[in-house]
């Protein structure tokens, strides 16, 4: 089998507490791995987020259940280039990173007349625009 | 001093890609760059769910323009690895030849592309002269000359015959040649370095915490590529990154360069050690259970997350591209910069938002 693929196991996946995803991203860092993408889907009562990280072409992934409609820490303070991707998960699957710096809300790919999510059921609840401000 | 907000793109005369900045500016330095997406955004990803696995070949495909066989092929990895399918050795081989031709095109198109940005039109036309070559190549061998569609879950479904293998090796030195030329034309030109050295300037661990890939990671001396994993037949030639340490624009290109040179390398080596025999494997059966596929496009890395359940469709397909995880190595290389250098820079990640929105 070719080395590019990595079919997810126990053996390159870990769990983490959704109140510790911080903490936990942090180590990655601390430890020399390079942030790649987050990928996400819906699992029906909740929303699966996988991190994955590489470190010398050692891809790791880290998995995060978040029940539907509670919010979730940013990874930004961490990896700040992991905001295009949180803002790409909220706008696809309703999730709410708390701490996101550039916060979209909703309008990074749609239309701002757009409520619905197109890859989970639920939509995510627009701000008013004044309200953004403050 | 007064600060004004910029509009840059989606539609801007230094380059065709749609690529939409709002910049701030304070006179005619840029104090900050926020991206705004979704001009072409399409939805590919949303397209598994009623597609199956093999269609959805043709749909990924169609993910970009410059790098379509690359798409294809990280995607039919990861397929392969869900279901225990091993490529026949012939498949693996030519899937590099392909994989490096859209290489060498898609570097040369951005060198003409980044010579245009800063109104070096002559070597814009000259890239773009020898690129008709390799789309040439592309064409005879796939039938196509944007859209390589050869891959298929199992292998490849065309095969590359003896006699036009050595019409693509006598191709391959005259586009050898004319590249060398320009290579010392470009670099060692008084405006091109102008406009380059000293530009842009992203440091190692900038480029490593931004998750900067590709030819962005390795100009700032990050010897990382996803060849290094030796998918297809890349375990099997001899290759090492092309490395650059100066981080600049000017690395950026000459890593480019490098790569062209690098990409005529490979495809003469895996025609050298091209094996007889089969060009794909029957697959039967619908994958299951969660997979991560990379490879290395012209970009850089590109990574599927594919999530399947043994039904006629696939749970979840995500594709990050490679200009994805380069705008923030751009967003933050724009700050400070002068208005004027700003095509420069953006053109620097070599962007291709068609990617990068899907």
């Amino acid at each position: 089998m070719n080395g590019s693929a990595r079919v997810l196991s126990n053996l390159n996946t870990s769990s983490a507490p959704i109140e510790r995803v911080v903490s936990f991203t942090r180590i990655f860092k601390e430890t020399g791995f390079r942030f790649v993408t987050m990928s996400c889907s819906d699992l029906g009562e909740g929303i699966d987020l996988i991190y994955h990280f590489d470190k010398d072409l050692d891809l790791r992934s880290m998995r995060v259940v978040v029940p539907k409609g509670r919010a979730i820490s940013s990874i930004t303070s961490v990896y700040s280039c992991a905001m295009l991707i949180e803002n790409e998960i909220k706008e696809h699957f309703g999730v709410d990173f708390e701490g996101l710096p550039i916060d979209f809300n909703g309008t990074m790919y749609l239309d701002e007349e757009v409520h619905k999510t197109p890859f989970c059921k639920i939509g995510i609840v627009k701000k008013p625009a004044a309200e953004q401000e403050d | 001093m007064a600060r004004t907000t910029l509009p840059f793109g989606p539609q801007h005369p230094v380059l065709p890609e749609p690529i939409h900045l709002s910049l701030v500016l304070e006179d005619e330095i840029v104090i900050q760059a926020i991206p705004k997406l979704g001009y072409v955004h399409r939805g590919l990803e949303k397209m598994a769910e009623i597609r199956d696995h093999n269609q959805m070949i043709q749909i990924v495909e169609r993910t970009c323009g410059i790098c379509s066989t690359l798409h294809a092929m990280c995607y039919c990895q990861g397929i392969e690895a869900l279901m225990g399918v091993e490529v026949p050795e012939r498949a693996r081989f030519l899937r590099v030849v392909w994989a490096e031709m859209h290489r060498i095109h898609s570097h040369l198109l951005w060198l003409g592309l980044f010579a245009d940005a800063f109104g070096f039109e002559s070597l814009f036309m000259q890239c773009w002269r020898i690129r008709e070559r390799i789309m040439d190549l592309q064409e005879a061998t796939s039938g196509n000359r944007v859209i390589v569609s050869v891959n298929v879950v199992g292998g490849v479904k065309r095969d590359i015959k003896p006699e036009t293998q050595q019409w693509i090796l006598d191709t391959l030195k005259l586009v050898e040649r004319d590249v060398l030329q320009l290579k010392t034309t470009v670099m060692d030109d008084y405006t091109v370095q102008r406009r380059t050295v000293g530009i842009g300037v992203l440091t190692k661990e900038k480029a490593f915490e931004l998750g900067a890939c590709g030819p962005m990671l390795r100009a700032s001396g990050v010897a990382q590529d996803m060849r290094q994993l030796g998918y297809a037949a890349y375990g099997q030639l001899d290759f090492t990154p092309v490395v650059e340490t100066d981080g600049d624009c000017y690395a950026r290109t000459l890593c480019r360069f490098n790569e062209i040179f690098q990409g005529i390398d490979l495809i003469r080596q895996a025609f050298a050690k091209l094996p007889e025999g089969e060009l794909s494997v029957k697959v039967k059966g619908l994958p299951s259970g969660e997979v991560l596929s990379r490879v290395e496009q012209p970009r850089g890395e590109c990574l599927y997350y594919i999530k399947a359940s043994g039904q006629k469709f696939l749970d979840r397909l995500r594709i990050r591209t490679p200009t994805f995880n380069n705008l923030a190595p751009l967003l933050e290389l724009l700050p400070g910069c002068e208005l004027a250098d700003v095509p420069v820079l953006i053109l620097t990640i070599d962007p291709c938002i068609s990617c990068t929105e899907r």
